[in-house]
């Protein structure tokens, strides 16, 4: 799993039905020192997070169908987790 | 903190890493509004060594499967199978630590 910082979110009328209701974001993945690592990507919603938050992403399909509560859906990133604190002591 | 910039892939599409790896136990990660699959799930960042010791690729978030804690030398798998040590709680992960190294030897 991935640390990322919501940077947007996504609007698409036209799209898989699975994504019905579903909040897509755009997230940053960032380094443990906050600074942006890569390229951002879209992940799915499903605890309401907004944009600034620092979150958890998991980037796998499985996972990230289980986390939209939806089998077969052709996700691949999901937001599973709003990240408190990240305690890195070495 | 070292951290690899040689690749912006996803590390799970390179080459070379999609099997177990070792990895320092460097940290871990506090989310209390969260996927309910993960309630009561320790959350660990964790650096990928080489045989080494000297850090590997990115940093990332693993759950935990076997009581790990910062400092420790673990091996680790990613992909669905990371959630296995939780069946039947399908609990939403890419990455997971299912071993405590307590040495490694280089023939």
């Amino acid at each position: 799993m991935q640390i990322a910082r919501v940077v947007g979110t996504v609007v698409a009328t036209q799209k898989h039905r699975t994504f019905e209701g579903a909040k897509l974001l755009l997230v940053q993945p960032l380094t443990l020192d906050d600074k942006p690592r890569g390229t951002a990507l879209l992940a799915v919603d499903a605890l309401g997070a907004g944009v600034h938050e620092k979150v958890l992403v998991v980037m796998e399909g499985r996972a990230a169908g289980e986390a939209l509560g939806r089998k077969l859906a052709p996700v691949d990133a999901a937001v599973v987790g709003i990240i408190d604190t990240v305690d890195v002591t070495e | 903190m070292p951290q690899s910039s040689a690749s912006s892939m996803p590390s799970t599409l390179r080459p070379g890493t999609e099997a177990m790896q070792l990895a320092r136990v460097i940290g871990d990660v506090v989310i209390t509004r969260k996927d309910e699959h993960l309630t009561g799930v320790t959350l660990l960042v964790l650096q990928p060594i080489a045989p080494d010791g000297t850090p590997a690729g990115r940093t990332l978030v693993a759950v935990d499967a076997v009581g790990a804690g910062v400092g420790e030398t673990v091996f680790f798998v990613r992909g669905k199978e990371a959630s296995f040590p939780f069946y039947p709680t399908e609990v939403p992960t890419d990455a997971g630590v299912v071993g405590i190294v307590d040495h490694w030897d280089l023939g």
